[in-house]
């Protein structure tokens, strides 16, 4: 079984679209939600969004490749741009070799709405032009970002709910580890617009502290009211280890375990602690870690009650009395759903990297299941060898990697 | 609608909306060769063309509509 290392990563989030300024805003603990007022006409419960700013491809893709593309392929290809160039690869390099792309995206609301609309009052699918199918599939991000960089290997997309973009990497490490690819670009997307997250508010999910956005996506926090949505693309370069020495790559940092599960409960939307342990414990089985190994754990913690108390449940019966540091970057970001499995990858090793852990903000007065915990409520400046990172989805789906520092060893 | 405002609207969508080069539109270019316009284009242009002129363009009707000045010619016989 090889190696498999991490020689690109990209974001394009609400807390920065290029790796340096998201690693400040993770240190600073710089929220990066705020309000999109056309929600509440459009008939939202909340205003409150992570705040993503638009790419501008026009000049960047051609029209003929631009023209398939949803929301969430369109910051899948920055994300993607900025992973192949960190990576140093090439759009020669990946014409003359084989790269392999699996995203995770559970959903594309605006393409599907704005077909339908024009079917009711046409009538005519003559009338809807060509673009919508491309866009409003759930593998949009996939067949775009693979079209557009000419990709050959394997090529398919995750739906996972918001455990999407955590599966999507650990299916990369797992082909890549057996040695049926040499490199898989990886990663999670998800729309910001206001078509995308309504049937969401409608379970009365999300957070309605709009006075105060940034204060609004509480983990952990007694007052939470409520999660806030978000989005943006995250994506990462994952190579086998003897492929990237031999191409002379750059490698940031190794994935080392994955851990998956269902909860096999009666309830769509219920998490479990039973099925987040047995996520983490494979992932950490599968990485040859224990318990004291972790230095910090990016928790999935939304900032609903249900959520983190289920994932404090278990985090307790497994890390309790070690050191690892926890925080749930989502205080800071909010939910990016389909994309957060990656982007906290990406956030995770930013941390690592770094060498320190990112707060976990606006947790002022612990509830009483996250009381045990080790969360690290403000930036702690410490070295980070290895990471858990947590993702969990609707419908029991649950994920965890295990991710280490790069050592030539 | 006269001749000129039919011109007129078609060059505006190839330049807005099929973000063609404004240089390379003549009277005597090619659809597919000189203004690059493939068949999925033409699935928006009928789009297009239903917008700006009010009426359905038929595929039947386009054989042998080659150029941008074919295309206007076929336009004015639709609209008048």
């Amino acid at each position: 079984m090889g190696r498999v290392v991490i020689t690109g990563m990209g974001i394009w989030s609400c807390l920065g679209t290029d790796l340096e300024t998201v690693k400040e805003s993770l240190y600073n603990g710089k929220s990066g939600v705020g309000l999109e007022e056309e929600r509440l006409t459009y008939g939202y419960q909340s205003a409150l969004t992570g705040i993503v700013e638009k790419p501008q491809l026009k000049g960047l893709i051609d029209r003929h490749l631009r023209r398939g593309m949803s929301e969430e392929a369109e910051y899948a290809f920055m994300a993607s741009r900025q992973a192949f160039d960190m990576a140093g690869v090439s759009q020669e390099y990946l014409d003359q070799n084989e790269c392999g792309c699996i995203f995770g995206n559970d959903s594309s609301a605006k393409p599907v709405i704005e077909a339908s609309r024009i079917m009711d009052e046409k009538h005519d699918t003559e009338l809807l032009g060509q673009s919508f199918i491309f866009q409003a599939m759930n593998s949009t991000v996939n067949m775009n970002i693979s079209t557009i960089f000419h990709l050959k290997g394997v090529n398919f997309t995750v739906s996972a709910a918001c455990a999407s973009g955590s599966h999507s990497i650990g299916l990369a490490y797992m082909l890549i580890k057996q040695g049926l690819q040499d490199m898989v670009l990886c990663g999670g997307a998800q729309e910001t617009n206001f078509y995308s997250m309504a049937s969401f508010d409608a379970l009365g999910a999300f957070s309605g502290r709009m006075d105060q956005p940034a204060k609004a996506s509480r983990p952990f926090d007694r007052d939470r009211d409520g999660l806030v949505p978000s989005g943006g693309a995250a994506a990462l370069v994952l190579e086998d280890y003897d492929h990237a020495v031999a191409r002379g790559a750059n490698i940031i940092a190794e994935v080392v375990g994955y851990g998956f599960s269902s909860n096999g409960t009666a309830v769509i939307s219920q998490p479990s602690d039973e099925g987040c342990m047995r996520a983490m414990q494979r992932a950490m089985k599968d990485a040859g870690v224990k318990a004291s190994d972790i230095d910090y754990i990016n928790a999935h913690a939304t900032s609903t009650r249900q959520g983190d108390m289920y994932e404090a449940i278990a985090l307790d019966k497994l890390f309790h009395g070690e050191h690892a540091l926890i925080s749930s970057t989502k205080g800071m970001t909010g939910h990016e759903c389909w994309m957060a499995g990656a982007s906290e990858v990406v956030y995770s090793v930013l941390m690592m990297t770094g060498g320190f852990v990112a707060p976990n903000i606006n947790l002022e007065n612990r509830d009483e299941y996250s009381q045990p915990l080790n969360l690290a409520e403000k930036t702690i400046e410490t070295n980070i060898d290895v990471v858990l990172s947590n993702s969990f989805g609707f419908g029991g789906t649950n994920s965890a990697l295990v991710l280490k520092k790069f050592k030539n060893e | 609608m006269n001749r000129v405002e039919i011109e007129e609207k078609v060059t505006n969508f190839l330049i807005e909306d099929l973000e063609i080069d404004e240089a390379k539109i003549s009277a005597d270019a090619r659809l597919k060769e000189d203004l690059g316009i493939d068949s999925l284009d033409f699935v928006d242009i009928v789009v297009i063309v239903e917008k700006n002129f009010g009426f359905k363009i038929k595929p039947e009707e386009m054989a042998g509509v080659d150029t941008y000045s074919k295309f206007c010619d076929y336009i004015e016989t639709k609209v008048k």
